[in-house]
């Protein structure tokens, strides 16, 4: 406890010349070379492997984005004051959403019939779904995700931004209570498109294979990627000289205890799906695990719930490790590594070669690429973004709430 | 003069204080002149007060760790002997040791053991339940679920010394300082 109240921070501008004033022609290098070589690749006779490779990337950005606005909707409702010193940070990153619009149209240009197989193939099964499985509402439901995605990360952004420039304590109350009410129904629109988003186009990669939770382990991984995600960031904000003092030990502790809290919701969901399939044992179900069983993926399914969820869990449980940098740092950067490889593992086996009956696990320069691309698009922007305006909400009525914030 | 009266034993002293910070400074005050058996009593938390207090870190998270552990793998072994020796019954067609059968039940006992732990360890080191204490024969002690801060220091503690420690606490700020009777 502080005797006085704290100071409003001053290093809340990105310094010139730091890297992240140069990251947008950096990231937009890199995006032009990586997604470049990897839709040039679309362009010969690897189509269907390089466009594997470019939703594998889409959806890690993806969810990364679409987890930060989550975050922000459900912090507005919950009226959490710990959060505001990056709450800037989410805002931001979820106001990249917009650019995945653009992104997401090759998939549904250049790759739509080699991902996705029920735009040509035909049997029963895929009648009986074809009023929702059909060009024109896939499209359709598209187009409305990321209308609303783009409408609600862009009124929180601007609403925050807007508040920057008034000191005024009555209108600024008045924002909070907008935003309030903004959020809470904006929270059923988030679930339900990040769900249906998530069935659309991972889901419906495997056509005739259902499983209702599908869109909750998707938003569980992302999430918990985005909590690491988030606390890498901010080390890397503070180490160019930005909120150094204003993010402290207690901010990271929270950030460390949400990456732990949704380890152990990821291995919840991810098992629920796996137990009822296993005890139901119906072959339009269990396709789902037995084809990750076989050609090499077999290994990384035995891997997943270990190296998954066990050592992320025993790593993160102490709160030592959380509330130093060097162990959460560590801890952040293993959980994001092993969300690249949960969702290589839920979208690569897809990929079938003509002619053999089963996929194989083969890592190609491509998928590589497409990070490197997609990462480069995302940070071009959200770091041109972040630079433009202050990295915190300087103005928000409960700013100081959370400098001061402590854990028990 | 009985012999009570002649050397009346207290139980320690009792010094009231009017708000957070004064007791937050007090608490560093009498945490450096080296006092170990002493509290403080507050009608809310008051953030890093155990900071102020010289507490080391609590053992609860160990005990839940231990205790947790040894009731995640008792139960796994619970459940393997059970269906596997015990009641050798096929379901579903499932082999017999069925490892993702087992896991919510692993899982379910392993939060309990760990929940349970944790209440229980924190009554035990708290020393609860507790009936009585001698700061309840204070009159001024009432108001401490209201709005007025405590600290004592109990007459066992190793340097304490009535005046000495009367004086020490009425350094700090406090507002009333009385002896507790034992």
């Amino acid at each position: 406890m502080s005797a006085h109240a704290p100071s409003k921070p001053t290093d809340i501008n990105i310094p010139a010349g730091s890297l992240w004033t140069k990251m947008p022609v950096i990231g937009g290098v890199l995006a032009v070379v990586g997604l470049g070589s990897v839709l040039g690749m679309a362009g010969g006779e690897h189509r269907a492997r390089a466009m594997f490779s470019y939703l594998f990337a889409f959806e890690i950005f993806l969810g990364l984005a679409l987890a930060a606005l989550g975050f922000l909707l459900i912090d507005t409702v919950a009226r959490a004051g710990w959060s505001v010193v990056i709450r800037r940070i989410a805002e931001t990153m979820a106001a990249t959403l917009p650019l995945f619009a653009i992104l997401f149209l090759p998939i549904v240009t250049i790759g739509y019939h080699e991902l996705y197989p029920w735009t040509h193939e035909h049997d029963t099964v895929l009648e009986r779904k074809r009023w929702f499985l059909s060009d024109g509402f896939f499209m359709g439901r598209a187009v409305f995700y990321f209308v609303v995605w783009t409408m609600l990360s862009l009124v929180m952004y601007r609403s925050s931004l807007a508040q920057d420039a008034t000191t005024d304590e009555g209108a600024r109350n008045a924002r909070v209570r907008k935003l309030w009410a903004f959020a809470a129904p904006g929270i059923i629109l988030y679930a339900l498109t990040q769900s249906f988003a998530a069935i659309d186009w991972m889901m419906s990669l495997m056509p005739h294979w259902y499983s209702t939770i599908f869109g909750v382990y998707f938003f569980a991984a992302s999430v918990q990627a985005y909590f690491a995600f988030m606390a890498l960031v901010v080390m890397a904000l503070q180490r160019a000289g930005v909120l150094k003092d204003a993010v402290t030990s207690e901010h990271f502790h929270d950030l460390g205890k949400y990456t732990f809290g949704f380890t152990i919701f990821w291995a919840y969901i991810a098992f629920s799906q796996f137990v009822l399939i296993w005890y139901a044992n119906i072959p339009e179900e269990t396709e789902f695990y037995v084809m990750r069983m076989h050609g090499g993926w077999g290994a990384i399914s035995y891997a997943l719930p270990v190296l998954h969820f066990f050592v992320p869990f025993f790593f993160l449980l102490s709160r030592h490790v959380k509330r130093k940098r060097t162990g959460l740092a560590l801890g952040a950067s293993y959980v994001l590594f092993m969300y690249l490889v949960d969702f290589y593992w839920l979208i690569l086996p897809n990929f079938k070669v003509e002619g053999q009956p089963e996929t194989h696990f083969h890592l190609v320069w491509t998928d590589v690429m497409a990070l490197v691309g997609m990462g480069g698009a995302f940070f071009a922007l959200f770091s041109f973004l972040l630079a433009r305006n202050k990295v915190i909400a300087i103005n928000d009525p409960r700013l100081e709430e959370s400098l001061v914030h402590e854990n028990y | 003069m009985t012999a009570l009266e002649k050397n009346p034993r207290i139980w320690g002293l009792l010094a009231q204080y009017e708000n957070p910070s004064t007791i937050f400074t007090a608490c560093e005050k009498v945490r450096d002149a080296g006092y170990e058996k002493w509290d403080s009593c507050t009608p809310f938390p008051v953030h890093g007060l155990e900071k102020a207090m010289g507490c080391k870190p609590s053992k609860i998270p160990w005990i839940v760790l231990c205790v947790g552990l040894c009731g995640s793998t008792f139960m796994l072994w619970f459940e393997s002997f059970a269906m596997g020796n015990l009641y050798p019954m096929v379901v579903g067609g499932k082999p017999l040791f069925s490892l993702p059968a087992f896991v919510p039940i692993w899982y379910e006992i392993t939060v309990l053991s760990s929940c349970l732990t944790a209440f229980f360890a924190n009554w035990i080191l708290s020393g609860l339940p507790q009936p009585n204490h001698p700061a309840f024969n204070s009159k001024a002690f009432e108001r401490v679920t209201d709005d007025k801060f405590f600290i004592m220091i109990e007459s066992e503690d190793p340097k304490f010394d009535i005046e000495q420690t009367r004086a020490l606490l009425q350094s700090t700020g406090a507002t009333l300082v009385e002896e507790l009777p034992s």
